[in-house]
């Protein structure tokens, strides 16, 4: 049983400070749709058995990180768990590095030393993805704190799950975060299950991000994270914030995922008609789709993304399919600084 | 030279990376005002301002999260651990973060911090603030591991474990802060991964760190004078990386290894030398390896039974005085 969602709780429609012009509304249709496809393929491939170890998709939850790759500047920070993919490609990590990571190809973004939960690419300000619950949380204050000691105006933005609400690093971080009033926007993507348990059944408050602000002096921020727009606001506000030395956001964007929580798990605790809600009637990248068309955009303008999105994750999948194993000896190198593994002499 | 104490010395250290590189950043629990409840930071925060020195609350993983994320952006920051048996609630950023994000990677992150503990029983504070935790941090693939037995290659060690790119944990021996050595003025670095040879000798070299190095050396005099035994004493001072080569010459020429070690015995930093010198330098010895440890056990606070567990220089002498 998940989380009541209302959409009268849940922020919804634009504040209207942050106008979103035609071509910012096509950059977060194109992201969405990206990502989209890019999660898709990787479950078509994990199906197929091409990809190694497992994956953690986030379809149904790709207007959280639409919204906030529209809004980032080119040299912010993005910390994000291992349900990262659509984070990371957000910020500019290429689709075939991405898949090829996940199929443990030579052209894989790490080269098969991380895999599926760590993308990261630092030249893109994608600062890791995180597989143990929370920890980023912390590391992403640093990252702020660094910014904040070297003057940069840059934030440091931390996606996470709504189980990470309930661990340590949760309340040491925002805590850390809102004393220094550092410049970090901590984003709980509230997908309403931890792992395989309803997060209502083991969290002692029913929004479990937005109803701890409070515990931090912060703001309570509850959004319809499905709203791609909503989400971009809510994002240029907080970036705003952290930016003017307002200190760190803490959001809380209620969404779903449309398959379990790792390709292990077929998500069958969660009830079909609630399972159906979500993805006929409140999944996000269709209903942005329709805003658009109902609001008057130009249909081929829609079906070019389309086109062309199709077109890539074709070309990224050919493109990491025909990329080898990374060679042997790649294992012992980069445990140290001077490029290799030695611990004596 | 000046006479400085180990507390002294760590101070001098952070103050001499802090002034040649404006991008060392120092944090921890009760470390700028109060000056560390060791007094080892006294002075920093008049020096450097607060926002160079901050105070944290009581949130290791915080703050060593925060270090961490400072290291990947171009900071370079030492945080402290007030007890080194606090990384028990922090263990996770060390090991599972700190460690591995370079190779996770594949060579994007840099990591280029200090975290410095208190380490190390003989104060009488109990089983919760007396562990010595090094061969913790040296099972860990990624991590430097530095403990200093003098105050003088405190100001050094911990110069260089500032200036290295990679992250280290620099645990300073708790019972240890007031003791004095001379201490080179002006900058000073020592390299890690250096042994030291604390004393010359011929007929068994013992191996020993941090507060085992005096009473090693204590030990060596009584055995030369009363038993006839010549020890060579070597302070490997670094446990990651490792200079095997100079335990491994030492041992070529005594044809003895005693190791003396804090921490308990099950995995303690000994074995694994014990092991390379077991197969690198087995034809050279004329005893079996000893291992002097402190037994598997939890400290005891009182002093007479803490005294029982951590290695003397009776035990020491003892031992060395029956090998064959």
């Amino acid at each position: 049983m998940g989380t009541k969602v209302t959409k009268s709780k849940a922020k919804t429609g634009s504040a209207g400070k942050y106008p979103l012009n035609e071509t910012k509304q096509l950059e977060l249709y194109q992201k969405m749709a990206e990502c989209r496809a890019l999660q898709q393929r990787a479950h078509d491939l994990f199906m197929q058995n091409l990809v190694k170890g497992t994956t953690h998709l986030g379809l149904g939850q790709e207007a959280i990180a639409a919204g906030f790759g529209a809004a980032m500047r080119e040299d912010d920070y993005t910390f994000n768990t291992y349900r990262g993919h659509n984070h990371n490609y957000v910020r500019g990590v290429s689709m075939t590095a991405i898949l090829g990571e996940l199929m443990g190809r030579d052209i894989g973004q790490l080269r098969g030393k991380g895999g599926s939960m760590h993308i990261t690419d630092t030249t893109k300000g994608a600062m890791g993805s995180y597989a143990i619950i929370g920890a980023h949380m912390p590391i992403a204050a640093g990252a702020a704190w660094s910014a904040q000691y070297r003057g940069t105006e840059q934030a440091a933005v931390c996606f996470f799950g709504d189980g990470t609400t309930n661990i340590g690093t949760f309340h040491e971080a925002l805590n850390f975060a809102a004393v220094w009033k550092l410049p970090v926007v901590y984003v709980c993507e509230n997908n309403q299950y931890m792992e395989y348990t309803a997060i209502g059944d083991v969290t002692a408050v029913p929004n479990p991000a937005a109803d701890r602000a409070a515990s931090y002096g912060l703001p309570s921020i509850l959004v319809d994270g499905n709203d791609a727009e909503v989400m971009y606001e809510t994002a240029m506000a907080a970036l705003e914030k952290a930016r003017s030395g307002g200190g760190p956001t803490l959001i809380e964007a209620v969404t779903y995922r449309h398959y379990g929580h790792s390709r292990a798990d077929p998500g069958k605790y969660r009830p079909d008609e609630e399972v159906a809600e979500w993805k006929n009637n409140r999944d996000p990248v269709p209903n942005y789709r329709n805003k658009l068309l109902a609001a008057g955009m130009d249909e081929s303008k829609l079906a070019a993304i389309d086109a062309n999105t199709e077109e890539m994750v074709d070309k990224a999948t050919e493109e990491a399919k025909s990329s080898g194993p990374p060679p042997d000896e790649i294992a012992f190198t980069d445990v140290w600084a001077d490029g290799g593994a030695a611990w004596r002499n | 030279m000046a006479q400085l104490s180990y507390r002294e010395a760590v101070a001098a250290a952070i103050a001499q990376e802090m002034r040649r590189d404006p991008n060392v950043l120092f944090l921890g629990e009760d470390v700028a005002v109060a000056g560390g409840v060791f007094k080892a930071t006294v002075g920093l925060l008049e020096e450097f301002g607060p926002l160079r020195v901050r105070d944290t609350p009581i949130s290791e993983q915080a703050i060593l999260g925060a270090a961490m994320g400072a290291a990947m952006t171009g900071l370079k920051p030492i945080a402290e651990i007030m007890f080194s048996d606090f990384f028990a609630v922090c263990w996770d950023t060390v090991v599972n973060e700190i460690a591995k994000a370079r190779y996770m990677s594949n060579g994007q992150h840099e990591c280029p911090l200090v975290i410095r503990s208190a380490n190390g029983g003989g104060a009488r504070f109990g089983a919760q603030h007396s562990q010595s935790i090094e061969n913790w941090a040296m099972a860990v693939p990624g991590i430097k591991v530095v403990a200093p037995s003098n105050a003088a290659d405190v100001k050094g060690l911990l110069a260089a474990s500032i200036q290295d790119p990679d992250p280290v944990l620099f645990f300073e021996q708790k019972s240890m802060y007031g003791t004095k050595c001379a201490v080179p003025e002006g900058d000073y670095v020592i390299p890690l991964g250096q042994a030291n040879i604390s004393r010359e000798g011929s007929d068994v070299t013992v191996v020993a760190l941090a507060a085992m190095v005096p009473k090693a050396l204590k030990a060596a005099k009584i055995l030369q004078e009363k038993h006839g035994v010549s020890c060579e004493v070597i302070d490997p001072r670094c446990l990651v990386p490792l200079d095997t080569k100079s335990i491994l010459e030492s041992v070529s020429k005594t044809g003895r290894l005693v190791t003396v070690e804090e921490n308990p015995r099950l995995c303690g930093w000994g074995a694994e030398i014990a092991s390379i010198v077991g197969e690198e330098c087995f034809w050279n010895l004329d005893s079996p390896i000893t291992r002097i440890t402190t037994p598997h056990i939890p400290l005891a606070s009182v002093d007479v039974l803490e005294d029982l567990m951590i290695p003397s220089v009776d035990r020491i002498v003892s031992v060395v005085s029956e090998m064959d």
